[in-house]
């Protein structure tokens, strides 16, 4: 369980969180969404500890992360994955290296065989076979989204964030990638924390959803329930209305 | 909650607060920048084959431009040295001054400017890079620390590149300085290299040494620092870069100066 509580931060003048609560229950697919620019990223960023807050705390399965440094936050991110907006591959190794990579440098008592045999498992499972040789550079985006779900996957985590997999993708393909999310969670049974503004497609792949603006997570519910809400702002964002942006922002 | 403004009299000391708090947390985060990769260099797990990679970027890719401007270098402090000296009667000592010039002086500093020209920009540029797409973010999240193996590497590099850099480049130059001194203007090769073993002694190897050592260290130092912290997209790589180069080149100078100062 992840549990997100009254978290702000503040840059230079700009307050992008204002205390923010979440709860994430372990298992569950859990997407956040909000307008562009609304502070889902940073609200990521401080859930994997790559910033820290202003003011609140993030608790995982009870330990509270916000205070944690060094050795001690590392033995938490242990448990995760994460696929960043894009990809962030190591265009200096070949797919199979960056695949590679957490398995030799986390895990040194895996021999050459096992690491061969995850990376070729891990590919496969996300449609790359026979790809391990090329560089990042030489593959699709499509394609390098993939490559980073099978790094993020090739440890197995037990909580992945996903920050916009899909972004910058045709339609087919974020379908594509939205699927595979759901077969390997089914498979694997992680926590997943998605960012996202792809509407309405998270909604086939969401256990729950929810609804960030202003720094504020303003509605959480399923996905049949927040399709469903009577909040203004949840609805002009599900409809892209225009309009009511004025009114509601 | 809006800040209350300050009163006009007060501003200016408020601007000069701000500056200095500026400065002093600057200063801060690039000793323990430093500090961290110490760290990072004196304990396991050792990144052998990224040092390996560095010594290869930063040293053995510098090559050409090192014995390119040691020779032209030696060259030039043959040529108006010998046309001092010999206003003086003195041309007999020109072995030693462009030995001692180059030794000294010369060599590491110049050497320092030109890998920093190559290879340090060319680092701020890659890290910078890694750090707008996120590599590095991927490192940290990965449990890795990103120091160990960006930073590390590069500054143990430079510690044995340097050096070695500075080696080439005094030999190099001191045969420029032969090729002129001796081969064009007449000067014999006895006289030469016999006067430098005269007066060019252990001391003088160890000043350049020393010298080319601390350049060893600060110019990883800053190219790393500066790519590690570089801006936003694009713009901010360039401008890490272009900061990277102009610091590392003002600073070489200065601790050059002071180096030179304190070093018998």
């Amino acid at each position: 369980m992840i549990r997100v509580a009254d978290l702000s931060k503040t840059f230079g003048r700009q307050a992008v969180l204002r205390g923010l609560t979440l709860e994430v229950a372990t298992g569950e697919i859990m997407v956040v969404i909000g307008r562009s620019g609304g502070g889902k990223s940073v609200l990521l960023k401080h859930m994997i500890g790559l910033l820290h807050p202003d003011a609140g705390t993030i608790t995982v399965d009870g330990t509270e992360i916000t205070r944690l440094r060094g050795s001690e936050l590392d033995g938490v991110r242990e448990r995760y994955g994460v696929v960043f907006q894009g990809g962030a591959l190591f265009d200096s190794m070949s797919v199979f290296d960056n695949v590679a990579f957490p398995l030799r440098e986390r895990k040194r008592r895996a021999g050459v065989g096992e690491i061969l045999d995850r990376v070729e498992e891990k590919l496969a499972q996300v449609g790359l076979t026979g790809m391990g040789h090329k560089n990042p550079a030489e593959i699709s985006g499509g394609m390098r989204k993939r490559v980073a779900i099978a790094r993020a996957l090739v440890t197995e985590p037990e909580i992945v964030f996903f920050d916009e997999p899909t972004t910058g993708l045709d339609p087919i393909l974020v379908n594509t990638i939205h699927h595979l999310i759901v077969e390997l969670h089914r498979k694997f049974r992680f926590t997943a924390v998605m960012v996202s503004h792809e509407i309405p497609e998270i909604f086939q792949i969401a256990d729950r959803v929810a609804m960030l603006h202003e720094g504020v997570i303003v509605e959480t519910g399923a996905a049949d329930a927040i399709q469903g809400s009577a909040n203004p702002i949840v609805q002009q964002f599900i409809r892209g209305d225009v309009e009511a942006a004025g009114r509601v922002s | 909650m809006t800040e209350r403004p300050l009163p006009r009299a007060l501003r200016p000391l408020d601007t000069v607060g701000r500056w200095a708090i500026y400065v002093i947390d600057s200063l801060g985060r690039f000793g323990t920048f430093l500090g961290q990769a110490l760290a990072a260099i004196l304990t396991p797990p050792f990144k052998f084959w990224a040092f390996i990679d560095r010594i290869n970027y930063i040293g053995y890719r510098s090559l050409l431009i090192i014995v390119l401007t040691g020779s032209f270098t030696g060259m030039v402090l043959g040529l108006q040295m010998y046309l001092t000296l010999i206003r003086f009667g003195s041309e007999a000592y020109l072995g030693p001054a462009v030995a001692l010039s180059l030794i000294r002086e010369l060599g590491p500093v110049l050497a320092a400017l030109m890998v920093t020209g190559r290879a340090g920009s060319a680092l701020t540029a890659e890290i910078g890079i890694m750090r707008i797409t996120e590599q590095i973010d991927a490192l940290t999240v990965m449990a890795l620390n990103p120091v160990r193996y960006l930073v590390a590497p590069s500054i143990l590099a430079g510690l044995v590149t340097f050096p070695l850099m500075t080696a080439i480049f005094d030999v190099v130059g001191i045969f420029g300085g032969y090729l002129v001194g001796v081969e064009l203007l007449g000067l014999s090769q006895g006289t030469y290299f016999g006067e430098m073993q005269t007066f060019v002694d252990w001391q003088d190897l160890m000043t350049g040494f020393w010298k080319s050592l601390s350049f060893g260290i600060l110019v990883p130092w800053v190219c790393t620092y500066k790519g590690f912290h570089c801006g936003h997209g694009a713009e901010g790589v360039a401008r890490a870069t272009t900061e990277a180069v102009v610091l590392s080149s003002v600073l070489i100078l200065v601790w050059d100066y002071f180096l030179g100062s304190v070093l018998p």
